[in-house]
């Protein structure tokens, strides 16, 4: 088996690991560092369920080699979480706008929020439709999704 | 896990030629949207891979001293529509790669992979071939320039020898001042679609803003490599910028495309785009250089 040492910031904290370099980058979030939010959906690059931020823009983890995230940074959606576990306003607001009904897309539909939300810029929503345009969902119809994202942008941003 | 028999990181330019002498049955991973995607698949099953994604020195866009514009072939598509030297010189290009795939491919797909595939559906491909791009090539003996014309050799083939890679995509100063131009890409889904067929057309247009001095035109999917419709670009030469004369372009066009029936859509139909983008596209372009209809 082929290995290698790498090294990354992995959701704020520095990590080291010998991987195999056969792995995607979701073999190694989710087998070694268990970090199960990222989803095996498609694993070609469809679907968007395994999307995380590496560097601050959104990649597909499952086409992307785990030896590539050497000195990067990556963040999934457990980062989002508060000190005692609250939800960050993007994800409460996939909630209250019902945004989610299996959930199995989730996570990877709010890292690219959050990449769209850092910019903080304001987005009309055909903009945002683009910018959501790399996530399937099948069951919520993507209506409510654009919702809670369009909410919490006007939101951050302070408009009505 | 990927069905990968070994991975070879190479950390100059040099050294990826270097391995792929070392190990001819290897395949280049740039962005590894098309390779690990066929990895999968089983195509690609237990190749052994060079990657180049770390050479950070083939990312970026830059003039060189006489203006020439050097796009670097790991430079991500999403990073080419951001750019500002894009913005300014040839926007359509940016406008075309921001219809590959979805957002997260756009940040991992690369202008060199989407070329060196050498697949006539490359959103990157058909507006590189109608600003007559040059390929620069780099390989342990030196580097060499090709049109891009000439780099497409036949469907999925172009003309990297063993041991070469892709180091630069050039646009020259006589190829884009003065020139605007536009992309047309005909898909069922306006994302994660492949394009059933695509147009690209820029023109310059004489100084009273009437006449068209120059235009070309470059189609994907209208045959087996991208490629230029050069007797409608002679057609409409020195003729007013006018609906007649976009008229005239589009039949033309049909002299030199042969696009096939495949899954996506018919040659019947095919053909039916090929003279309405042109059209289209012309028009557009037309009123980008300031002409009016
Ligand atoms: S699992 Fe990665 S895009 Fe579907
Ligand atoms: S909530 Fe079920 S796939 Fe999106």
């Amino acid at each position: 088996m082929q290995t290698k040492l790498i090294k990354c910031t992995i959701n704020g904290k520095e990590r080291e690991l010998m991987i195999d370099v056969r792995a995607s980058l979701t073999d190694a979030l989710r087998n070694d560092f268990r970090l199960t939010s990222v989803k095996k959906g498609c694993e070609v690059g469809e679907c968007g369920a395994c999307n995380v931020l590496i560097d601050g823009e959104c990649f597909n983890s499952c086409i992307y080699l785990a030896v590539w995230a050497d000195g990067k940074d990556i963040r999934t959606l457990e980062s989002l979480l508060g000190e005692g576990g609250e939800l960050s306003d993007i994800q409460q607001a996939f909630v209250d706008e019902a945004a989610i009904q299996c959930g199995f897309c989730t996570p990877g539909v709010i890292m690219t929020a959050v990449e769209i939300l850092d910019t903080k810029r304001l987005y009309t929503r055909d903009e945002l439709r683009k910018l959501l345009s790399g996530h399937l969902c099948r069951c919520t119809g993507y209506e409510n999704i654009i919702n809670a994202v369009e909410k919490v942008m006007k939101k951050r941003l302070g408009l009505p | 896990m990927y069905d990968m028999k070994a991975l070879y990181e190479a950390n100059s330019v040099r050294h990826a030629c270097e391995l792929l002498l070392a190990h001819p049955g290897a395949k280049v991973i740039a962005g590894g949207s098309d390779v690990l995607v066929q990895m999968r698949e089983g195509r690609l099953a237990g190749c052994e891979l060079v990657s180049i994604y770390g050479l950070d020195e083939l990312r970026g866009i830059s003039l060189d001293e006489d203006d020439t514009l050097r796009i670097l072939p790991l430079t991500s598509f999403s990073h080419i529509t951001k750019h500002p030297l894009i913005n300014e010189i040839i926007p359509v290009l940016g406008e075309a790669v921001d219809m590959v795939g979805g957002p997260q491919v756009r940040n991992i797909g690369t202008i060199g992979g989407n070329t060196c595939n050498g697949v006539t559906s490359a959103d990157s491909a058909s507006t590189l071939h109608a600003w007559n791009a040059v390929m620069e090539i780099t390989g342990i003996g030196g580097t060499r320039q090709l049109s891009i014309k000439e780099f497409y050799v036949s469907a999925g083939k172009v003309a990297l020898l063993p041991g070469e890679i892709l180091t630069a995509i050039l646009i020259r100063n006589a190829d884009y001042e003065g020139y605007k131009g536009h992309y047309i890409k005909y898909a069922m889904r306006n994302a994660m679609d492949i394009a059933t067929t695509g147009c690209s057309v820029n023109v310059k247009l004489t100084a009273d803003k009437k006449t068209i001095e120059d235009a070309r035109i470059a189609y994907g999917v209208a045959g087996p490599v991208p490629m230029r419709a050069p007797s409608a670009e002679a057609a409409v030469r020195g003729l007013p910028a006018n609906a007649e004369t976009a008229e005239l372009f589009g039949k033309t066009a049909l002299q030199d495309v042969n696009p096939r029936t495949s899954w996506r859509a018919n040659r019947e139909f095919r053909l039916h785009l090929c003279e309405t983008l042109a059209k289209r596209a012309l028009l557009k372009a037309i009123e980008l250089s300031g002409g009016e209809i």
